[in-house]
This record gives structure tokens, sequence and C-alpha cells, in this order.
């Protein structure tokens, strides 16, 4: 079953193409890494999806009904250059905002859900930090209060813009093998990512875009040197000579 | 009441209407955004008044309200449309207010409106302004109209409180779980625009800038919650009022002046003095931080 289907997405800024024609089908329970140049659509591929903004074109089903009847079982983790870190608030309560469309309009935050948050940010190691203010934590413990607020969402498909940036070693392992939990549990999960060297470990699926999609399907079959190629142009060659990402040595 | 109490109220509603409102314009950096909606209102009570003939207080606040959120509107779709941001805020902003003043000499003499009591108001002449209703005098028709707005602003805050909080924080993540983060948008650029009208009998559009965005820029620096900064934005507004009409007692000056001028102060303690972000705080640490790794 298709989590997923996203049929001719195009997006236009400034009358210059930003997506065209973007076609695709994610199956429930996969890992999928999205993957391309800077100025590829990555993060407006996911921000056109989840509708947050305008689209010439295009329709997305969530489990084969209009996404806006499903927007609960979404959840968004935008990249954590995008907020305020100075937002007066603390760590805990940035997970409780994880639950405010479950709680819905009009009603107030319950017990049930503070237990959940507390709960969701003790599961990323975070739970001494609950009162900590939002702009005293590292890169690495923001990105984990993030990811402990997509996991208060108890959502079924999730959409990660560059979660990976900008954090350690440690967070970055704790994060994946979450990612892989989440999958076994039969979540499926879409990841903007960077790292070419770690494609290959991370993701069972893959999606290659540059403007348009240039390949999507099982990792071994889409991340290959000729996608790759057609994906970063001249850019990949210098990639390629410094690294082993392909698996083909060297 | 005698008539500095009523002074007093007015200041303190003024204070607190403007100091819950204020706190969320400083969190969504829309501080320049209250400046041209503070003057653009001036088009929405002056058109209120030509088709009503009154000076009555819903027709204009239903007045104000329009023209502020089409001051909104405009800027963004300027903003949308390539113009530099900055420049779009001035150009919405001064040509509406420039229309607002010119229907304004439309007005006869005899009408209680003009472009200087519009900007600077007259604090001290709103306990005359009474209301009467079936004969019996209900004190100044200001405080109706503050107490009014504040009522509806405090209760748009509340109802809409978790909603408020995620948009400014993190609007993407709104969006996604489909919480209207336009309509929030434009309601408080409304909630904006009455603060205004409200104020504008007292303090006028200049100084009312400054109840809207001082008092929460001084809570900002004293607490790291959100709610409290909401609170604590309406407890400023209110003392800078109080402090404010104690100095032109005594000093025999403006009272809507001083008031802003007390707000200006009490941020200028806060900046230095917050237990948290305030300048001395800092360099104490830095020092105490300094003096440590010394002798480690």
């Amino acid at each position: 079953m298709n989590a997923l289907t996203v049929k001719n997405i195009s997006v236009t800024y400034d009358k210059q193409p930003a997506l065209e024609q973007v076609n695709f089908s994610v199956p429930q329970g996969s890992l999928t890494g999205i993957i391309g140049p800077n100025g590829a659509g990555k993060s407006t591929l996911i921000k056109a999806v989840l509708q947050l903004i305008p689209k010439s074109s295009g329709e997305v089903s969530v489990y084969e009904n209009p996404l806006k009847r499903e927007r609960n079982r979404i959840g968004y983790v935008p990249q954590r250059s995008e907020v305020d870190w100075d937002f007066p608030t603390n760590a805990l309560d940035v997970v409780l905002m994880g639950r405010y469309g479950h709680i819905g309009m009009f009603k107030r935050i319950k017990k049930k859900d503070k237990q959940l948050a507390a709960d969701c940010l003790a599961k990323v190691g975070m739970d001494s930090f609950a009162d900590r203010q939002i702009s005293q934590l590292s890169g690495g413990q923001q990105q984990r209060v993030f990811l402990a607020r997509a996991l208060s969402q108890n959502a079924d498909i999730y959409f990660m813009d560059e979660p990976f940036a900008g954090v350690d070693a440690a967070t970055e392992k704790a994060m994946i093998k979450l990612l892989q939990e989440w999958k076994e549990e039969g979540k499926t999960v879409l990841v903007v990512h960077h790292d070419l060297q770690t494609v290959r470990s991370y993701f069972d699926h893959c999606l290659l875009l540059n403007k348009t999609p240039i390949a999507f399907g099982p990792t071994d079959r889409t991340f290959t040197y000729d996608n790759l190629q057609k994906a970063y142009g001249g850019a990949l060659s210098i990639l390629a000579q410094e690294s082993s990402f392909l698996g083909r040595g060297g | 009441m005698t008539y500095g109490a009523w002074i007093i109220l007015t200041g303190v509603l003024v204070g607190v209407t403007c100091g819950i409102t204020g706190a969320l314009l400083v969190l969504r950096k829309m501080a320049m955004i209250a400046d041209a909606i503070s003057h653009t209102v001036l088009l929405g009570i002056v058109l209120a008044f030509l088709v009503t003939q009154s000076l009555n207080g819903l027709p204009m606040l239903i007045g104000a309200g329009a023209v502020g959120i089409l001051t909104a509107i405009l800027v963004q779709w300027l903003d949308s449309s390539g113009v530099q941001s900055g420049a779009a805020i001035g150009v919405v902003f001064t040509s509406l207010f420039a229309l607002g003043v010119v229907m304004l000499s439309f007005i006869g003499d005899g009408v209680h409106l003009d472009v200087e009591h519009a900007l600077m108001g007259e604090i001290a002449y709103v306990p005359w302004d009474t209301w009467t209703y079936a004969g019996i005098n209900l004190g100044p028709k200001a405080v109706w109209m503050l107490g009014g707005v504040f009522i509806l602003n405090l209760t748009i805050i509340l109802l809409f409180f978790k909603e408020f909080k995620v948009s400014t924080f993190d609007p993407q993540l709104a969006a996604s779980l489909g919480i209207p983060i336009l309509f929030l948008h434009y309601l408080l650029m409304g909630m904006v625009s009455f603060s205004t009208v409200a104020s504008f009998d007292s303090v006028g559009a200049i100084l009312v800038v400054a109840m809207l965005i001082v008092p929460g820029a001084t809570a900002y620096l004293l607490t790291d919650h959100f709610g409290w900064m909401i609170a604590l934005s309406a407890i400023i507004g209110a003392l800078a009022s109080i402090i404010g009409y104690g100095f032109a007692v005594w000093l025999d000056v403006s009272i809507a002046g001083s008031m802003a001028v007390s707000c200006g102060l009490l941020f200028t303690l806060a900046f230095f003095l917050s237990p948290k972000h305030g300048v001395v705080s800092k360099w104490w640490k830095r020092k105490s931080f300094r003096k440590s790794m010394a002798t480690s």
C-alpha cells in the first residue's frame, strides 16, 4: 500500500520553475532519502506536498485520501534554522506543540498530553532538559527536541527537512536509529538529506531530484553513478573522487 | 471618581490593551507594521465618520479594523511582488495616512477630530467626554471603548493561545497541523487596529506605538515564558502609565508624553538590569567565567 502519492506537482517561484512534473508513490513502511544538489527543490517539494506553499499544479494523496483529511497522520520537522530559537519557551513546551493538532482548536492542553510530551523527550535522551530555555540548547539538542516533537505527533508519515544538519555524530546516530525503528513499526519517513556517504546505510528508498525527479525506488537500484551524474552534473566528479559512497571502492 | 483617577484608569487600560497585543507583535518581529497601522487607522476613522456623521465607538472600530487589515494586506502584497519590505511599509503607511489627512478636511470645524488630535491625543480631556445613558453619567467614553477592546483582545488571545504560540514560533509546523496561520495574522492586525483606535483619544497615533512596542520589548528581556511575557507586557504598560501620570503631575508636563517616556525608562532598566538577558548580568557572567577559567 502506498502511504503517499504525489501526482504532477509543479511549483513556480518568481516565474522560474522550482519543481516540474514531480510524480512518485512512497510505499508504507519505507525510509526514503530525498537527494539532490543545492537548489534542486528538495525542501520546496516537501513544502508543496504539505501545502505550505502554493503549487501551480499537482495532487497529493495520503493513504488514498486528500491530505487535508489526514493532517493528524502527518508529522513535519522543518529545518532547524527556520524557527526563532530565542522564542520565550522551554523544550517541553516545544514538544507539546506536536500535540496541538490532536488537541484541536479552543481546547486546553491536558495532563496526558504533557505526560506524553515528557515521555517523548525521554525517548530522545532529553528528559533532564525539559525546563531548559530553548536558546540554551546546543544544535544537536535542539534537533533532538524537534525529533521528540515529531514523536509526540504520533504520525504515520514523517517529512524531515535536513534533520542531520549541524548535529553531532552521536545525535545523528541516535536519530537514524529512531527513524529505523519507526520504519519497522510501519511508519513511512521521508528525509531531505545532504551527505551522499551515508545514503546507502540510512535509506531503503531514494528520490533523486533536480527540479524534476531523476529516479525513484529502492536505493540499490536508484543510487547509481549514472543517476547521480544526471542529478548533480559536473559537481559530482569532485564528490566522487574523494569518496566511496557508491560502494565501488576508491 | 476624581479627575486624576479617570486619567490613571484610562492610561492603565491603554497600557494593558496595547501591552498584550504588542507582546505578540514583538515576538513576530512586526513592530514596524504597528507603526504603519497606528497611522493608517486615521483613514478608517475619517471614513467611518463620513458614513455615520458621528464619532461613535463601533463604526470607528469597524472602519479602523478594515483599514488596518487593508494596510497589512497591501504591505504583504507589495512585499511579495518584489518591493523591499521596509519600502513597502513606508509606501502604504504614508499614502493611506495622507489620504486620511486629506479626507479629514471634508469634515467641518465643529467636529472634535483634527490631525493634531489624531497624532498626539489629549488624555487630559478624556474625563470630560463622558457617556450619558438614560440621564445617568456612565463615565468617560474612552474608558468604555478601551475596556471593551481590552476584553475583546484578551478573549482572542486566550481563545487562540496555543495557536498564536505555535504560529509565532514555527509557522511551518503550524500550517502543517492545519492551523489557519493567515487568519491569525490578520486577526492580530485587527487587534492592533482596535487597540490603536481605542487609544487614539488619549495618546494619539505616535505615542500608541510606544505603548504597543516598548512594554513587549521590555517583557521579552525579563522572561523565558510565552504566557508570562504577555502578562508582564501588560503589567509594564500599566506601570508606565501610572509612573508617567506621576511625573506629569509633578513636573506639569504632557501626560501622554511622560507615559511613553516612562515606557522607555522601564525598558532601559530592563535592558541593563534584567537578571537573565540584561547587559550587567551578561557582563558579570562573562567576568566570573573568565575568573573560573583562570583559576582552573
